[in-house]
């Protein structure tokens, strides 16, 4: 549990990280530390020099602006579930971050990290997908904005360049209904499966749903033909049914010795029920 | 909690005296010894599970900066050649194939995580950065994981002294088993999987060790729960004089057995401290933790069962796979065998009896006790049959239950098989009040209803006896122990009345340093704060065999007790002779000695003590100082019971278990500290309901652990677990001379099979009648998915 040797910057400014990016090999932005420093204790990963961008001021705080929620990357998880800000304008966020592992890791790791890190069973991904977040990433060149939907690329990647750096995520802040259900595995209190749910509805009438699914296969994913199968659709519990039991239709799910292919598919289809159940009251 | 008088120490629960030392982070584990010029010693793991070395080269390593030395098998065998066995026993004749356990490995891998080399640098991330650039060059073999298939024909060979890979045979036989099974109406024949566990204590294991060349002694501080047999073991197997040899095992965080073996790590920290002459320190991270230290259980039982059509169990036999892993601990070969068959007829009268045991050698972490050791097995096979049997005969398992205890006045009883002699026990009684506490028939319709509702709700039983409170010298050497099991305590009143107590078994959470004190409390008429406990330290410490078999308080206890009974028996000699009266003329009333019919002429322990200091002024015959030291040999083991009944409702869909209630009602006989016993309890209900739900070593077919961290092998979470509703019966055991019984294993031992009966009901409208544990969320999501289709 000794990592290999590293130099070790702190950053004061993105400009700063940005700069030190582009000046080391082999570099890896430090944050929250609760996925990389893990990794780096068992040698998973020896990189030569670690940028801990945990230091700047500007990636921290969640803001409303023009209707949106704009949450620093290096905001902790703690901060989003002690946001009232959060719980108002996003209660899916609300919904997801008391159930990211314990108390102490939630005051370190942070909304960025688990994004970028994008771990299969991180909770956070599932989320991003469901609200269609926007990531603000920061390189030499400027800022570019991605959508979720294109921002996870495979198991532990991103469009993330190694000298960029994800600065802010936006989501919409109108407070739309959501929902994050998360089976836990018992070891390590990851997800095995977790699915996040947004869904609006009127008088008797699906508006619009979103699903979000991580833990069940490498990249966290929307379950569109369950959403396609549901929005405008008159609401009852028969029409739930349905459309959730096409919720793992096509999917390659993961297998461990915690969770076979079959049953993280099993898992998939009752999770997004029953957050369809909750959210849609059927 | 104050306790305002010594009379009243005994049986009350009085907080933890260890805590605030504990809590604030002032304690004394072994990695908080940092000696000057300490190196760090570290080792280099097999990455298979059975492979042949090819070749190591450490000469890179041996050239790092900061490297102090590096050493494989060939270096160190001269120091140690070999792990010893302590339990080397058998009862089939010459069937025992002890395998050479090598320090580091001698050629050949046998485990994933079998140390190869060892590096020594003058500090942990030198030390780390060097293991890296060993080089071994591995020819990989073919590993066998499961018990069954290791002996069976063309199984991979693990050790040529081992033919066939079978460590041992071993039976018990009572009565006609073979004869009442041809005769009974009903028969069962059931496999039973006791999966593999890894122990898990808060603290890894950890060594500091301190070689003086000039004096030759070496001092080792060594996460044990038996320092005194930590320091036999090393003076046999290194050579080093015992008396040359001081073991300090100071503060220890948590055993549950893997604490007991004597580790190749802690003899190669001595190895090396010897030879570089500075001290050695050597700390296991987590994930070393997993394959270097002991694993337990990893059975496969076979089981035939006879009945009557009213559900009396007339024969039982078992037999029994039980992994050693790759080579022979400590206890091993004692804790699948003795510690498993003689009990396995459990709470039941079941005349007609047999076990056999296979022992074998398979490609993984070798086994060891691991808390219960062999008795949750044992019990786990009871009560998983007599709901089989139940469900056979059409009746519900409490009645069955209690068709088949052995009644109250059945006692002292010698089971079937001979080895045992239950010293007390009333079965009736402890499942009386669990069943009234959860209210059983109000719970049977509320079921009903549940399940009508499509409700899968199901409730589990679990009546165990469990023997403990080793024991008798006799028995331990009968059964091939190679020690005795009695253990020692001295007392010591200072000049003022303070008291030290020096006792051979060994606190790592158990709570000693508060009950013990209770028991001398009492019995001297002092407070408790003026007691003090010294354990752990082979300098200090007369002589003992430590903690494990819960032991602490039947045998511990129970020469604290005789040395306290010592010490009152001189001190009445010289109160006696204060008070210028005939010794008989006193009696010990409230924490004094009274003079009969005159209350107010008294003097305490304090008093005689100061006296006995003095002693210008003691009777003819008397000894200046008041200490006593007793050896206490227990003339029986002792056999705590008692009922734990689970609820749970499984989750259709996802297969998933919710514990609804709990209720557990132990009897242990006397109770020295409520609070403590129920400590233990809690404890051992986690990691029995861990096993029975969630815990799992898992090997893949190569030998590679899959569960070799906490991302992936589940212990239990305070999260998770269920409100406990304990209560408890006092049943005194008639022999041991505190009236205890021993509570450290009976959660543990009483809780699995609870659970896994109540989840078997809750599923037994679907026609499943056994998963194997633990039931995992998927495991029976997809029983139940099968059974639906
Ligand atoms: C005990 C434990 C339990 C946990 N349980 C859960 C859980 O239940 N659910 C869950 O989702 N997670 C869980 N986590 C992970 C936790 O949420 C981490 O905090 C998170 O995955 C990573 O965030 P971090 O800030 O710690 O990132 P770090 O560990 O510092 O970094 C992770 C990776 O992302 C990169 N990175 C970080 N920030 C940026 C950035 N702004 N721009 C570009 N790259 C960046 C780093 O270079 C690194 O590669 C757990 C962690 C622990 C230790």
């Amino acid at each position: 549990m000794h990592p290999a040797p590293f130099a070790y910057k702190a950053a004061h400014s993105v400009e700063e990280a940005l700069q030190l990016l582009r000046s080391h090999e082999d570099a890896k932005i430090l944050a929250g530390g609760h996925s990389l420093i893990p990794a780096l204790k068992l040698r998973l990963t020896q990189p030569a020099v670690l940028i801990d961008i945990s230091k700047i001021s500007s990636l921290r705080g969640i803001r409303r602006e023009n209707g949106k929620l704009i949450i620093g990357s290096g905001t902790t998880h703690r901060e989003i579930e002690q946001s009232h800000l959060v719980a108002e304008a996003s209660p899916l966020l609300a919904s997801v971050a008391p159930q990211i592992g314990d108390v102490q890791v939630r005051h370190r790791g942070t909304f960025g990290g688990s994004l970028a890190h994008a771990d299969p069973a991180g909770d956070w991904p599932a989320a991003a997908l469901a609200v269609d977040a926007e990531l603000v990433i920061a390189g030499a060149h400027g800022t570019r904005t991605v959508h979720a939907s294109e921002f996870f690329t495979g198991m532990l990647t991103t469009v993330i360049e190694p000298d960029e750096i994800l600065t802010e995520i936006k989501v919409p802040g109108e407070g739309t209904p959501g929902i994050y259900l998360k089976h836990r595995n018992a070891a390590s209190g990851y997800a095995t499966v977790g699915v996040a749910v947004t869904a609006t509805h009127d008088h008797g009438r699906i508006g619009t749903v979103t699903i979000g699914v991580t833990g069940a296969t490498p990249v966290a994913f929307r379950a569109s033909i369950v959403e396609h199968a549901l929005n405008g659709h008159a609401v009852s519990a028969h029409l739930l049914d349905e459309a959730a039991s096409h919720a793992a239709d096509g999917l390659e799910c993961l297998s461990d010795i915690h969770a076979p292919a079959a049953y993280r598919s099993q898992l998939v289809k009752v999770m997004v029920r029953r957050a369809l159940g909750k959210l849609l009251h059927a | 909690m104050a306790v305002a008088s010594p009379t009243r120490a005994f049986g009350a629960s009085i907080r933890r005296r260890e805590d605030p030392r504990l809590i604030t982070g002032r304690g004394k584990f072994t990695d908080d010894m940092h000696l000057a010029n300490a190196a760090t010693a570290m080792f280099v793991r097999s990455p298979h599970g059975h492979a042949r070395i090819v070749s190591i080269d450490t000469s890179a390593a041996a050239a790092h900066p900061g490297v102090l030395g590096v050493y494989t098998f060939e270096d160190v065998k001269g120091f140690i050649s070999g792990m010893p066995c302590a339990w080397p026993t058998t009862n089939t004749g010459d069937t025992l194939k002890l395998a050479t356990y090598p320090p580091l490995a001698d050629g050949k891998v046998r485990y994933f995580g079998e140390a190869v080399a060892l590096v020594v640098a003058i500090d942990p991330n030198t030390a780390a950065d060097a293991v890296q650039l060993v080089n071994v060059e591995y020819d990989p073999l073919p590993a066998v994981i499961n018990n069954e298939a290791a002996v069976a024909p063309g199984a991979p060979l693990i050790h040529d002294s081992a033919p066939g890979n079978q460590a041992f045979r071993w039976s018990l036989v009572g009565g006609d088993t073979n004869g009442a099974l041809a005769h009974a109406d009903v028969r069962i024949s059931q496999t039973l999987v006791n999966q593999r566990l890894i122990a898990t204590p808060l603290e890894t294991r950890c060594a500091v060790a301190d070689y003086n060349p000039a004096s030759g002694e070496v001092t080792v501080w060594v996460t044990s729960q038996n320092p005194h047999i930590h320091r036999l073991l090393i003076a046999l197997s290194t050579g080093i004089p015992e008396h040359k040899i001081r073991v300090i095992a100071g503060d220890v965080g948590g055993g549950f057995g893997a604490k007991i073996p004597y580790y190749a790590g802690e003899a190669l920290c001595i190895f090396a401290s010897k030879e570089l002459g500075v001290p050695v320190r050597w700390s296991e991270s987590r994930s070393e933790n997993y394959v270097a230290t002991a694993h337990g259980r990893d059975h496969i039982q076979h089981i035939e069962v006879g009945a009557t059509k009213e559900g009396k169990i007339t024969a039982l036999k078992v037999t029994a796979y039980a992994s050693l892993g790759a080579y022979p601990s400590t206890a091993a070969p004692g804790v699948p065998t003795w510690l498993f068959g003689c009990i396995i007829q459990g709470p039941y009268d079941i005349p007609n009896n047999e076990v056999h045991v296979i022992g074998v050698y398979t490609n993984t972490t070798p086994t060891d006790a691991y808390r219960g050791a062999g008795r949750p097995e044992a019990t786990y096979i009871l009560e998983r049959v007599i709901d089989l049997v139940a469900a056979k005969v059409g009746r519900d398992p409490v009645d069955v239950r209690r068709l088949n205890f052995v009644r109250k006045d059945q006692f002292p009883f010698k089971v079937a098989n001979g080895t045992l002699t239950y010293d007390s026990g009333d079965y009736e009684l402890t499942l009386g009040k669990a069943l009234h506490t959860i209210g059983y028939t109000d719970l049977r319709a509320w079921q009903a209803e549940q399940r009508a509702a499509g409700k899968l709700v199901g409730i589990g039983v679990s009546s165990f006896v469990e023997v403990c409170g080793l024991g008798p010298s006799s028995a331990a050497n009968a059964m091939g122990f190679a020690g005795g099991l009695y253990d020692s305590a001295t007392i010591r009143v200072h000049p003022t009345g303070k008291v030290t107590v020096f006792t051979g078994v060994h606190s790592h959470g158990q709570g000693h340093e508060t009950s013990f004190a209770q028991i001398v409390a009492r019995d001297l008429g002092v407070m408790v704060d003026d007691v003090d406990v010294i354990h752990g330290d082979t300098d200090k410490v007369q002589h003992g065999m430590g903690t494990y078999g819960s032991r602490s308080a039947p045998v511990g206890g129970g020469a604290l007790r005789m040395a306290g009974m010592k010490i009152r028996a001189k001190a009445q000699k010289i109160a006696a002779h204060l008070l210028e009266v005939a010794e008989e003329d006193i009696e010990w009333v409230d924490d004094a000695f009274r003079v009969k019919g005159s209350p107010d002429k008294s003097k305490t322990i304090p008093d005689c003590a100061f006296a006995a200091y003095m002693a210008g002024n003691l009777p003819a015959g008397v000894t200046p100082v008041l200490e006593e030291q007793h050896w206490y040999d227990p003339e029986n083991f002792v056999f705590p019971f008692g009922t734990h009944i689970c609820v749970v409702e499984v989750d259709r869909e996802t297969g998933e278990t919710h514990i609804k209630r709990y209720v557990a009602v132990d009897d242990c006989g006397e109770i020295i500290n409520p609070m403590l016993r129920d400590g233990q309890v809690h404890g051992g209900i986690a990691q029995g309901i861990a096993q029975a739900l969630w815990e799992e070593a898992v090997y893949d077919e190569n030998g590679q652990l899959l569960s070799g961290s906490l991302m992936d092998y589940a212990i239990p979470k305070a999260s998770v677990m269920p409100h406990l509703e304990l209560g408890h019966t006092v049943t005194p055991s008639p022999h041991n001379p505190l009236g205890v019984k021993g509570i450290g294993e009976a959660g543990t031992i009483a809780s699995t099979p609870a659970v896994v009966n109540a989840v078997m009901d809750a599923l037994s409208p679907l026609g499943i009648h056994h998963i194997d544990m633990p039931l995992r969320p998927a495991k029976v999501w997809a029983a139940i998915d099968a059974a639906s289709h």
